[in-house]
């Protein structure tokens, strides 16, 4: 099997730590993986991704072909429609619902959100209230994480929590409860 | 065998580690920073005691690791590929004095341009010093090539570049570890050659034109090069990571019928290249970055095959290669599934929020508006982000230190008033020669050092002249009355705009130094 995925956002939102997650838990299944990143200007408050290509076989691209990825993972919900290019119509796209605007020409929530509910394949949720609401505020990425899990397919939901916990086990026990329960409420969605 | 998960400046890091190094020389710049940052923090790199501090700018990175090789040990300098602009003084010479301990110079080239001001191809400076050169294609080589690199700079006794990609330098994969080697025991040089006076550097040049032949062996042979043959209907000549995206063209698209020559080590092994005529009259150059390989291609082969690339158009001329665009080159026609986006906005990066950089651009834009022709010369770091709205404040943004001399020259010409913005590290880097260009004219230029304690760019490394901004400023004969230091906060702007216009209307070099830590580091210090 084969999933390549696209993880998206703004520079700061966290998107490295649902990749570092997901590319602990590839590892530690045996599967070949290359995750591309994003490093330097960008990560100032621009749009930020990282290509994740997971597979039983060997992987030659760093980078997804247009029109291949299988699942877009959106922490922000304008940032989805950068990355149309790579999507096909049967890619899955897991978003956040809730807009980072810190540019001044950001499209009309209205129009923006009318635009993304063409899609069929989209989960769309405010995960950074969900995250308040389990007083988790810095864990809404793995609220998003715990979303999309049943579209990666190529790793099961216990591996993604073993994963959770090695991650966030220099952080201590609190935070790697928190992660968890995240994770597990973003599946509920 | 273990297997760790590294992005490719780790692989670089952890091959040179163990590869028995003793040293890495470097200053940050994306996307090479990783590597440096890797050894700093690796439990073997402290035991061992490798050196790993930064250095203050390229050129003095490359002649520590030049000292450092000198003295019998083995040693790695690191930067971005527009580094290797300001060393190339050091390293053009190292390849004519020779090395002792193994040298191995990294550069990360950034094709596309994503964190640069050019695509320039480092390969170049390797073929202009006659020097081997390694194109990873993997990270997994990465790994693997750094004990290789180091051997045959120990062999042929030359300094070895190697060359990777943003793509590869910020990408992760598992990597294979093998055995850790000794570092070399300390064991000074006592050869003549590294003094080069004309006499002895003709000898010298001479001695490096003969061991061509030894170089080019060692490409011909290489297990780097190497040749898969899925038909006679096109060669492809792919070099580095160019080799995923058309192995990736091949297994995705189904494009039959190739005959690939996979290159990862340089100068281009001529016999290889030659030999694909024999079957095929077409041969594509796939290589991310600029047409190198291309030319050296048509060059060997001459009329026996039509060469393609990014010189024919068959490639994009510019920009990093992409598995979209090398499967276009092979008449795959890629079709995407929906339309343009309507409802999306561009997202420039942009200064964090409380950063001190954004005061003094706010406080620098109320005071320029009185003065028609006040133009503010920029320079390279966060602060460049000064150039985007809201602040749009900047003429230019050339190379590491120019907002100081391009000032001056402007200022020369009659330009006022002439401001420069600099940043604390990008100072040291290069803007103090400059600094002392306009203090021996008194050119009329007012120079804004803005010191956020840090290299904060690339993700807030040591600044080389911390504490020292003032005094190097006085010592390189700035009157001291016109160092004026402030604290760019808002609620100290009506100081700032008074002493900003005050130095403006002052006749001679001024040096204003607003100090406050970077927003990214002191969210770092704070957690600590």
């Amino acid at each position: 099997m084969k999933k390549d995925l696209i993880l998206c956002g703004v520079g700061g939102q966290g998107i490295l730590s649902i990749a570092t997650v997901i590319g602990e838990a590839a590892t530690k299944a045996g599967l070949f993986l290359k995750q591309a990143e994003v490093h330097g200007m960008s990560q100032r408050g621009g749009d930020v991704q990282s290509n994740l290509r997971l597979s039983d076989t060997e992987i030659y691209s760093d980078l997804i072909p247009k029109a291949k990825a299988d699942l877009l993972i959106s922490m922000e919900p304008m940032e989805v429609l950068r990355y149309l290019p790579y999507l096909n119509k049967n890619s899955w796209i897991v978003t956040n619902s809730k807009p980072f605007v810190n540019i001044p020409d950001y499209p009309d929530e209205a129009k923006l959100f009318a635009e993304l509910d063409t899609f069929p394949n989209l989960k769309k949720l405010d995960i950074e209230e969900v995250a308040k609401s389990i007083m988790m505020p810095k864990s809404a990425n793995m609220v998003l994480l715990g979303m999309a899990a049943k579209y990666l397919e190529i790793l099961s939901v216990d591996q993604l929590k073993e994963a959770i916990k090695t991650v966030f086990a220099r952080k201590g026990e609190a935070i790697v409860e928190a992660n968890l329960k995240a994770f597990e409420e973003g599946m509920k969605n | 065998m273990e297997k760790t998960l590294l992005l490719g400046d780790e692989a670089v890091a952890l091959g040179a580690i163990y590869a028995g190094l003793s040293g890495v020389y470097a200053y940050p710049g994306t996307p090479s920073t990783e590597i440096t940052e890797f050894i700093q923090n690796n439990p073997l790199a402290k035991q061992r005691n490798i050196h790993s501090k930064w250095s203050t700018n390229e050129k003095t990175a490359m002649e520590a690791a030049l000292g450092m090789s000198y003295a019998g040990k083995r040693a790695l300098v690191c930067m971005k590929h527009v580094g290797m602009n300001v060393c190339a003084d050091a390293f053009i010479n190292s390849a004519v004095t020779g090395v002792n301990g193994g040298l191995v110079v990294l550069a990360a080239d950034d094709p596309s341009m994503h964190s640069s001001q050019n695509e320039q191809d480092s390969r170049f400076y390797g073929k202009f010093a006659m020097i081997p050169i390694f194109e990873p294609s993997n990270q997994q080589e990465a790994f693997d090539m750094m004990k290789v690199a180091f051997e045959l700079s120990e062999k042929l006794q030359e300094p070895v570049l190697m060359r990777v990609v943003t793509r590869l330098a910020h990408s992760r994969a598992a990597v294979e570890i093998d055995d850790v080697k000794e570092m070399n025991a300390f064991n000074p040089s006592t050869s003549r050659g590294w003094v080069l006076l004309p006499g002895i550097a003709k000898k010298q040049y001479a001695a490096l034109i003969e061991k061509q032949t030894e170089i080019k062996a060692a490409a011909e042979k290489s297990v780097y090069n190497r040749t898969e043959n899925y038909g006679n209907d096109l060669a492809v000549v792919a070099c580095g990571i160019g080799y995923n995206y058309v192995k990736e063209a091949v297994e995705n698209y189904g494009v039959k019928g190739i005959k690939l020559l996979k290159i990862s080590q340089y100068p281009l092994p001529e016999q290889a290249v030659l030999s694909l005529t024999k079957d095929c009259k077409k041969i594509l150059v796939v290589e991310d970055g600029q047409p190198v390989v291309e030319e050296d291609v048509k060059r060997i082969v001459g009329d026996k095959a039509e060469v393609l690339g990014r010189l024919t158009g068959d490639l994009p001329r510019q920009g990093e290669l992409t598995p979209d665009a090398v499967a276009q080159a092979f008449g795959v026609k890629i079709e995407e599934d929906f339309k343009p986006a309507q409802n999306l906005a561009n997202r420039p990066p942009q200064l964090c929020q409380g950063c001190g950089h954004r005061d003094v651009y706010g406080a620098l834009k109320e005071v320029i508006t009185k003065y028609e022709n006040a133009r503010v010369f920029g320079d390279i770091g966060c602060y460049t982000l000064g150039a985007l709205p809201p602040f749009q404040a900047l003429a230019s943004c050339v190379d590491m230190g120019a907002s100081i001399t391009m000032a001056k020259g402007a200022a020369d010409a009659g330009l006022f008033p002439a401001i420069a913005v600099i940043g604390d590290s990008t100072f040291t880097h290069s803007g103090m020669t400059g600094l002392l260009d306009a203090v021996n004219e008194n050119a009329n230029i007012t120079v804004i050092i803005s010191d956020n304690l840090t290299t904060g760019m690339t993700g807030g490394q040591d600044s080389a002249g911390l504490n020292k901004y003032e005094a190097i400023c006085i010592g390189l004969g700035v009157d001291p009355q016109h160092v004026r230091v402030v604290v760019p906060m808002p609620k100290n702007m009506p100081e700032i705009t008074r002493i900003i216009e005050e130095e403006i209307n002052y006749n001679g070099v001024s040096v204003i130094i607003p100090r406050r830590e970077c927003m990214q580091t002191l969210k770092r210090h704070k957690k600590k």
